[in-house]
């Protein structure tokens, strides 16, 4: 789980050791990997019940001033003066390249205020690459401090309701400021209807004891987290999406609307435009091997000639799915669903079929 | 009358005769979380002290299952095809991984002895 010496604690750091929680690593934050429960369970409950998540690594900024939706519509393919109020759009940081810098989700919280959810990893580059983009605009960049609790599952509304904050009135992709110092929008990374809190800590432990006070609610580790956004198809940045990999190559183009690559005012819009026009050689897709056996990130795929083929980014076994999965970039020629491709595991070949994403369902609220 | 031995890999052996049976530790099982899938051996392969011989996936990982001491495979717990998670549920039991026919049972006086891994888990 490597070395724990320089990581940084959770404001809730004591609630999780109390449940039994077992940490690790993961991207310079010590993390509640797993409860006792155990991930098969943790998964299954939170599609099912409601899931409790602590995604306090996670980085939240808010971008207020007279041109703060200018300054996000250069640093991001997003036209950020059409969002509506209260609406949250997916989007990234791309580089000149066009390459994924991180994924986001960008909310109006006001007609001149927006906040920003961006992956912990990238959290100083982040901070640093919109401050430079915001310096040309007048607008201001805050890193906020807060900790930050998904509730995920089909009882994630109703609980919240119960613990007074009611959120049944937000549409999927929505956010609002419900109290001085909050942040709740209906979103996630698991594929099943939920939200996403983001508090003062200083009122976290409370809020957080009470939704864990309900019986519907249980803890989830990361393991947990990574097996469900994985059987949802959803991108982990840094495996599945990287500053080498641009939205075309990873299937993401949906989130970037044809009239803002025609306006081509953000930063990649060039490069961006050269790919689609040649075609992205490769593209992300899922992929379901054959059999039990878990096909693991950065295992090599082949096709039935022998010929290398793609890779793995993600894969493990979907508890829900009751088998493996995967996803990972295959050539655009063998990226059809059905196609059939080979990767070796330790010298046995296991055949995998191009699967479409998500291997579970979604089952989020639209508006 | 069967003696049971202990790895620093978190692995016991349950030798009668020169047969022993081979598995991991409740220990180990429940550091390793719910298993998915158990990659076994064919019988009759040759290991040496120190080889993967069983490759055991969870969730969200893989790890490998050494051969403790030298000899010959002679079984696998098929029953973990089916169902893998007879490791968790009984890892000293109905979740053993595999048997094997000792080269050297001198090798056994190197492991340890139940107090001694209760010790080293502490």
């Amino acid at each position: 789980m490597g070395d724990t010496g320089d990581l940084k604690h959770l404001p809730l750091e004591e609630l999780h050791r109390a449940a039994g929680a077992r940490f690790g690593a993961f991207a310079g934050w010590s993390m509640p990997i797993i409860y006792p429960a155990g991930v098969m369970k943790e998964h299954l409950h939170t599609r099912e019940s409601a899931g409790l998540f602590d995604i306090s690594h996670m980085k939240l900024f808010a971008v207020e001033g007279a041109e703060a939706a200018d300054a996000l519509s250069r640093a991001c393919p997003l036209d950020a003066a059409a969002l509506q109020p209260s609406q949250s759009k997916y989007t990234f940081f791309l580089n000149e390249e066009a390459g994924i810098l991180d994924d986001l989700i960008v909310t109006r919280a006001g007609p001149q205020r927006f906040l920003v959810v961006a992956n912990a990893g990238n959290s100083a580059a982040d901070e640093a690459h919109l401050k430079a983009v915001a310096a040309g605009f007048d607008c201001a960049v805050t890193p906020l401090d807060r900790v930050f609790l998904a509730l995920q599952g089909p009882e994630a509304e109703d609980v919240l309701k119960n613990a007074g904050l009611d959120l049944s009135s937000l549409a999927f992709m929505h956010g609002i400021e419900p109290r001085e110092g909050w942040f709740a929008s209906r979103s996630g990374y698991t594929g099943e209807d939920g939200f996403e809190v983001a508090l003062p800590a200083t009122e976290a432990h409370a809020f957080a004891e009470t939704l864990l006070a309900d019986a519907r609610v249980m803890w989830i580790g990361l393991a947990a987290r990574d097996s469900l956004r994985l059987e949802a198809g959803l991108c982990l940045h840094g495996q599945d999406i990287t500053a080498r990999t641009d939205p075309a190559a990873a299937a993401l183009m949906w989130a970037i609307p044809k009239p803002v690559r025609e306006a081509a005012r953000f930063i990649g819009a060039a490069a961006l435009a050269d790919i689609l026009a040649r075609g992205a050689p490769e593209k992300r897709v899922g992929l379901k091997p054959e059999g039990r056996q878990p096909v693991r990130a950065g295992t090599g795929l082949f096709d039935g000639t022998g010929r290398p083929a793609g890779r793995v980014t993600s894969g493990g076994f979907g508890p829900s799915a009751g088998a493996p999965v995967a996803m990972g970039y295959v050539s655009a020629s063998l990226s059809a669903p059905g196609t059939e491709l080979f990767a070796d595991v330790r010298g046995s070949r296991v055949c995998l079929r191009v699967h479409p994403l998500p291997f579970m369902p979604h089952r989020t609220r639209k508006g | 009358m069967a003696r049971t031995y202990f790895t620093e890999d978190h692995e016991w052996l349950r030798v009668e005769g020169s047969e022993a049976t081979i598995g991991i530790t409740d220990y180990a099982q429940e550091q390793l979380g719910d298993l998915v899938f158990v990659e076994l051996p064919d019988a009759g392969r040759a290991v040496s002290k120190g080889d993967t011989v069983v490759v055991v996936e969870s969730v969200k990982a893989a790890s490998d299952v050494y051969a403790p001491v030298d000899g010959e495979v002679t079984a696998a717990n098929d029953a973990l095809s089916a169902d893998p998670s007879l490791v968790n549920s009984a890892a000293t039991g109905e979740g053993w991984l595999w048997k094997m026919k000792l080269a050297d049972e001198s090798q056994l006086d190197g492991l340890m002895d139940e107090a001694a891994y209760k010790a080293l888990i502490g």
